[in-house]
């Protein structure tokens, strides 16, 4: 902003504040009629202007590393020799009592593992020989056995996860995180979504969106390749000198009607005006990854020769340039983790897929000194049962896993996490918490916690009601916690 | 002994004097019998939440009669059987969260003994005994409050100004002004008004032609004749339509997950564009919405009238509980129901009694009985000019199916009869044969709404189109034994196409999703969770309201009279609210959505009620009441900010000037294709879908190709934007179209970086501005002023200042000299356009009209 132009909001200013004298909006327009109106414009109050937050955080950003479907605790987290005894036989009839399913029956039978499980780093953490990546961070991960949540359909599911609710409607975790913190980024969306997998996951924006919030603090889907943002590129014929001149015709015209309405909104048209071109030039620097040192490209698999793993490496490095040029919060989204069949054959290939650039996204961020202040949290919606869920009896492979929202397993790394730990245990069959039961609520507390917000504070007023995240229920689960 | 007597003590320190001195008096022998004991027992330790002060979960253990009624759950106790007794059950639970009382140590083994025993022997309440303090039962919450009092018509109030006051709306807002000490702000320009009452009105730019034909109108009336056409113009129901859409959480998919279209839900918004031209009666309206099918001869509109209820979201994920889905649907009706016409968060009773209005729990499922009563059903609700082709035809199309079918040499209605019975055996018997049940729960149930009911009729039963849609599904999941067939499947999957294409072929009616009545219990949800049925409740409004019982009988019809009483306290207020809001920028009661006790008081207190029984006066017509609000002066006003005024009443909460508003995400859409010549203005029919990148859609769980529009449908208005829930079309959110999920009463109008990037670069907008360029260019003189003066009128209407057209100027040459370095731009810009005009020319023109859809002003109402 130049001086003169500084200098007419000084004196409406003053105005405002001495305006018992009378002084119409005339003299304000003669005044800033003066004006030479071509600098850059005001930055009005901005609702994405970064806030303190509640106490000292101790991650600024977070990773979601959303696994769409609801990864099995029994092929990856939580080993369960008992599974082995029970192969092919129905649970013990007292194991079965008010178990409900969204497909199979109490008593179909128990399903092994097929994968190994072995122990990781001085922790000695076991973990699915499926994800040794991801097990050489052992001593950084907070792997949490006890997960529980409400719900065993996935899209309501994946609401309780992400709104705290099981209703279409309300904002999602990054839109409360945001609208709490504000954003950092002054030419970047501080909310991002990124997605992988052969499809859209359940929950689809709802999983994004900013419900009752304003929409400011909606999560906004990056693509890898393209067109990064929607509309983000000038159409045929607007080359970046056109976009110039035309930007600076509108904010011109803008001033002008401002200064005769007196509309401050206006205001914020203009400064959204010059995010937008800013935008235009940042969010493909962004998604060039061009100038990564080939050592990154390499540790990310980046140059896999299997596309989905690539699609995902490209995520994570994404996930680390963002987090690197102020991006608040980016959730990632990998669909198609549901194993109702063959899990044997599906679920290592996925696991493929996501494992290395998972570790090189953890090592890599601690490499940089970024870990201590970025929170990753990864994990689905539920888990699964230890039952076998087979649609096609006659096929062996074709077995798979129903849904379990009793007891599933999911892991953290990073800001204000204590690492090399794992935190509760299920039964012999993986059906109940044993110990120190976490509720999707008292996750999304600890989040916000660790982001130094305290979710009882963090709260919106809509239809007559203060709304929050962990809508009545929810403690910050303080083992987690370095 | 000692212990009980230091314990009735206790009581009588606790208690007051009171109840002190009815234990005291009671001779100490007299104790040994148990009832005494059991009821101070009770009320030491449970009335206190149970009691006159709170009912929580609806239960009152002060009395011999209330505990036998119980709460919530049904009976407190059983006398004579006390292990058969919830209140006994709840003592002495271990089940944290269960066990009473909450939040306090368990009772001693003797007082619960003696609380079994006088159970045991009768429970016997003593006569003498008295009540804590006696209540009426009701909860003590806020019955006073303003908006529950009758509406009165208010006097008008007196003003020094009178020459300012058009109507006595005008006297309203002017007596508190001229109390403030402000003067209102004086009219609009008359080319302001002219292009506020038309987008208020329709929701369109008005035309230059228009505009001209307005400003040389000399009656003095002029202005009110200008709003009788608007009123009178079938773009009046569009504009309005889309208020009521968002009330009624209108879309046209489901919501979760698959989000599967609806193809009939544009049948209702049809009706509702329809019933605001004709201008039915809101008392009408609602009738037919609510109970449309219970009028006596429900005609087919009616009928369609009452999709307003099927409009909410509908998981169809599989392997959802339908017990489940079908309580999410009920508590939608009743939480859409009570927002739109009581103004009333209600939806805070589904899991207790209402924190803040005095709605009680079971108030509460009593007013979610009506909905439940009722189920959905999609019904033939041909448009006229349908039947006469359908009926035609049909013979032609059941021959050319029966020989299809037959050709095809599969016996498909054998095949059909066992894959039926296969489903319904998966169905009594889940878990023996898990590949049926996949396709039963996975599939079957989900997405065919009367699945079961049909499977479940004998072929002859069913009408022959309910045949045909089971053989539809039939091919699409012809189930495990015929899928090991692969040239069965394959010929299936052929023969399905075939069919598929017969249907598409030939003329069909319109259908629409409706509601019938269906006898059926309700039961409360302790603690909101259907699986935990409580007391069974029947259909009644709440009772601090007017009774329901004057106006008929406890059913949706009843429910809907009961709401247009005219001394109903909040459906004429909630409702004027309403259309003042879309006409002020805010209403009186800013927060429309809730009249209760957490919502702000109004404004304008007499101002509301006067609107109210000025509606009601006027036999519910909301285009009568619309009418009153835009002639007045106080709509007039400019709305141009006056420092003074920022500084007194910066939300402009006294209404001395008018509101400047960014326009609807609809609208704009509607604007700028309106300005380009490119908008078709047809009214009604079914959802379009305006091009859109296509990862949009890719990014859903389904999948779905989004399948542009063709023609001139790609060019409709913004309210016939097919709404897909899980992706709705971007410009749509972008600009704070509601997501859907729940009714919406007022929008957030936020300004965004998206939005900018929206408007720069959206190829409809781009489109419109090559269109628009054309058309500047070929209707306005050959001067640049005169175009760019042309350019204005349409856009904004009004002409360019001096300032304005100066720096224009500068843009024109700037933008030359750019494009004269860049001919493939200028061949980019100007693609598809006629050049009957040098193409540079054009060009520049494009970017201007581009730049000019990108103002502030063009996407606002002043």
């Amino acid at each position: 902003m130049d001086w003169r132009h500084f200098q007419a909001l000084q004196k409406r200013r003053d105005f405002l504040q001495s305006c018992a004298s009378g002084i119409g909006i005339m003299a304000l327009a003669d005044l800033l009629a003066g004006d030479g109106l071509t600098a850059a414009p005001a930055v009005p109050a901005n609702p994405l202007a970064p806030r303190p937050p509640h106490f000292a955080p101790k991650a600024k950003n977070l990773i979601f590393m959303f696994m769409e479907g609801g990864p099995s605790q029994y092929e990856l987290f939580d080993e369960k020799p008992t599974l082995r005894r029970y192969h092919g036989k129905p649970l013990p009839a007292s194991h079965t009592e008010g178990l409900e399913f969204a497909f199979i029956q109490p008593t179909a039978s128990i399903l092994a593992s097929s994968f190994p499980f072995r122990s990781y780093g001085e922790c000695g953490m076991r973990l699915s020989e499926l994800i040794p990546h991801i097990g050489s961070c052992a001593d950084d991960i907070c792997l949490l056995r006890s997960m529980h949540t409400e719900s065993f359909n996935h899209h309501p599911a994946q609401l309780s996860l992400f709104t705290g609710s099981i209703q279409l409607g309300r904002p999602s975790l990054g839109s409360w995180v945001l609208y709490g913190l504000g954003s950092e980024s002054s030419n970047l969306p501080g909310f991002v979504v990124l997605t992988s997998g052969p499809r859209g996951t359940s929950g689809g924006s709802s999983n994004f969106a900013s419900g009752f919030l304003p929409s400011h603090y909606q999560g906004t889907v990056f693509r890898q390749s393209g067109e990064p943002i929607l509309y983000l590129g000038n159409p045929p014929g607007v080359s970046i000198p056109t976009q110039r001149a035309a930007l600076d015709l509108i904010t011109d015209l803008n001033r002008i009607r401002r200064d005769s309405t007196g509309d401050e909104e206006i205001s914020s048209r203009i400064s959204n005006y010059e995010l937008a071109f800013r935008m235009q030039s940042a969010a493909p620097e962004l998604t060039d990854l061009s100038q990564e040192p080939s050592s990154i490209r390499e540790m990310y698999g980046l140059d896999s020769s299997d596309e989905e793993e690539k699609q995902f490496a490209t995520n994570c490095l994404l996930a680390r340039r963002m987090v690197e040029r102020g991006v608040r919060f980016v959730l990632m989204m990998d669909a198609g983790w549901d194993d109702h069949t063959e899990i044997n054959k599906k679920l290592p290939k996925r696991c493929r897929k996501v494992d290395r650039p998972t570790g090189a996204l953890i090592k890599d961020l601690k490499q940089r000194g970024l870990l201590d202040e970025t929170l990753i949290v990864f994990g689905g919606e539920f888990g699964r049962t230890p039952m076998v869920e087979l649609r096609r009896p006659e096929e062996a492979d074709s077995a798979g896993r129903d849904h379990q929202p009793s007891a599933y397993s999911l892991w953290m790394a990073g800001g204000g996490i204590k690492g090399g730990q794992v935190v509760g245990s299920t039964d012999d069959f993986g059906l109940r918490i044993q110990q120190d039961p976490i509720h999707v609520h008292d996750l999304q507390a600890t989040l916000l916690h660790c982001l130094g917000m305290d979710h009882e504070r963090l709260t919106y007023r809509y239809t007559g009601r203060e709304f929050r995240l962990t809508d009545v229920a929810g403690k910050v689960v303080e083992k987690l916690l370095l | 002994m000692i212990v009980e007597i230091r314990f009735l003590l206790f009581v009588s320190l606790l208690l007051g004097p009171e109840l002190g001195r009815v234990a005291s008096a009671t001779p100490v022998e007299e104790l040994a019998d148990s009832s005494p004991t059991a009821v101070s027992i009770l009320n030491t330790h449970c009335v206190r939440c149970h009691g006159p002060a709170q009912q929580l979960s609806g239960l009152r253990l002060d009395a011999r009669g209330s505990v036998l009624d119980g709460g919530y759950s049904g009976p407190a106790i059983i006398p004579g059987d006390s292990d058969g007794s919830t209140l006994v059950q709840r003592l002495i639970s271990d089940r944290e969260g269960y066990r009473m009382p909450l939040g306090s140590p368990p009772l001693s083994g003797s007082q619960i003994d003696t609380i079994r025993s006088w159970t045991d022997q009768g429970a016997q309440w003593p006569e003498d005994a008295i009540s804590p303090t006696e209540g009426d039962g009701s909860s003590p919450k806020d019955k006073d409050h303003w908006s529950f009092q009758p509406v009165v018509r208010p006097a008008i109030p007196p003003v020094r100004n009178r020459s300012w006051v058009r109507s006595p709306i005008d006297a309203f807002v002017l007596s508190r002004l001229e109390t403030e000490g402000i003067s209102p702000s004086r009219e609009a320009s008359r080319e302001a008004l002219f292009r506020r009452v038309n987008l208020d009105l329709t929701g369109l730019l008005p035309t230059p032609q228009e505009q001209k034909l307005f400003l040389l109108d000399n009656r003095s009336d002029a202005y009110e004749h200008l709003v009788n056409r608007l009123l009178a113009s079938p773009h009046y129901g569009e504009k309005w339509a889309r208020h009521w859409l968002d009330l009624a959480r209108y879309a046209d998919s489901d919501g979760y997950e698959k989000d599967l279209l609806r193809p009939h839900a544009w049948r209702w918004r049809q009706w509702v564009i329809d019933a605001l031209n004709q201008d039915l009666p809101y008392d009408r309206f609602t009738l037919e919405q609510i109970a449309g099918d219970l009028l006596p001869d429900a005609s087919q509109e009616q009928r369609v009238a009452t999709g307003f209820l099927r409009s909410g979201l509908l998981n169809r994920e599989a392997g959802v509980p339908r017990g489940q889905v079908r309580f999410e649907e009920v508590l939608d009706q009743t939480n859409t129901v009570a927002t739109v016409w009581l103004g009333l968060t209600m939806g805070c009773a589904q899991c207790h009694d209402h924190k803040y209005d005095p709605t009680s729990q079971k108030q509460y499922y009593q007013f979610l009985a009506f909905f439940n009563e009722a189920q959905g059903r999609e019904v033939d609700a041909p448009l006229p000019g349908e039947v006469g082709p359908y009926l035609k035809s049909l013979p032609r199309y059941r021959e050319e199916r029966r020989k299809l079918l037959e050709n095809a040499q599969i016996f498909v209605s054998r095949l059909q009869e066992r894959w039926e019975a296969m489903l319904v055996e998966a169905d009594e018997h889940p878990g023996r044969h898990l590949d049926w049940d996949d396709i039963l729960r996975g599939a079957i149930l989900g997405e065919l709404d009367r699945a079961m009911e049909l499977l479940r009729m004998k072929p002859t039963d069913r009408s022959w189109r309910e045949n045909d849609l089971l053989t539809r599904f039939f091919f699409r999941f012809p189930g495990p034994e015929n899928a090991k067939d692969e040239s069965l499947t394959e010929r299936l999957k052929e023969l399905g196409k075939k069919l598929g294409e017969l249907d598409e072929s030939f003329p069909d009616l319109s259908r629409a999703s409706v509601v019938q009545a269906k006898p059926s219990q309700t039961h409360l949800a302790l603690r909101g969770n259907y699986r935990s049925p409580g007391v069974v409740v029947r259909p009644a409004t709440p009772d601090w309201l007017p009774p329901l019982g004057e106006t008929g009988e406890p059913d949706r019809l009843g429910l809907a009279r009961w709401l247009v009483r005219k001394d109903h306290p909040l459906t004429a207020r909630v409702a004027v609210n309403r259309m003042w809001q879309e006409l002020l920028g805010r209403g009186l009661v800013i927060t429309s959505e809730d009249f209760g006790t957490q919502g702000e008081r109004p404004s304008h207190p007499g101002l509301l009620d006067w609107l109210a029984t000025e509606f009601m006066a006027r036999g519910w017509s909301q285009k009568q009441l619309i009418r009153t609000i835009v002639i007045s002066s106080t709509y007039r006003q400019s709305s141009r900010s006056r420092l003074q005024l920022e500084e007194r009443d910066p939300e402009n909460v006294l209404l001395a000037r008018q509101n400047r508003l960014r326009l609807s995400a609809e609208l704009i859409r509607d604007a700028a294709l309106r300005v380009s010549g490119l908008l078709d203005t047809r009214i009604g029919g079914r959802s379009i879908r305006p091009a859109q990148p296509e990862w949009v859609s890719k990014l859903t769980y389904g999948k779905s190709a989004w399948q542009e529009s063709q023609g001139r449908d790609r060019y409709r208005r913004g309210l016939y934007v097919l709404f897909k829930r899980s992706a709705p079309y971007p410009q749509m959110v972008n600009f704070d179209a509601p997501d859907s999920s729940t009714s919406v009463c007022r929008r957030e109008r936020s300004n965004t970086v998206l939005q900018a990037l929206n408007l720069l670069n959206d190829p409809v907008f781009m489109e419109s501005a090559r269109s628009l360029a054309i058309r500047i260019l070929q209707e306005a003189p050959s001067s640049w002023e005169g175009r760019l003066d042309h350019a204005y009128r349409l856009c904004l209407g009004r002409l360019p200042s001096s300032r304005e057209r100066e720096r224009f100027r500068q843009f024109f040459t700037r933008q030359k000299e750019i494009l004269e370095r860049e001919p493939e731009s200028v061949h980019q810009l100007t693609s598809g356009a006629v050049l009957e005009f040098q193409p540079l020319q054009v060009a520049s023109w494009v970017a201007a009209g581009r730049a000019i859809l990108n103002l502030d002003e063009f996407i606002t109402r002043e």
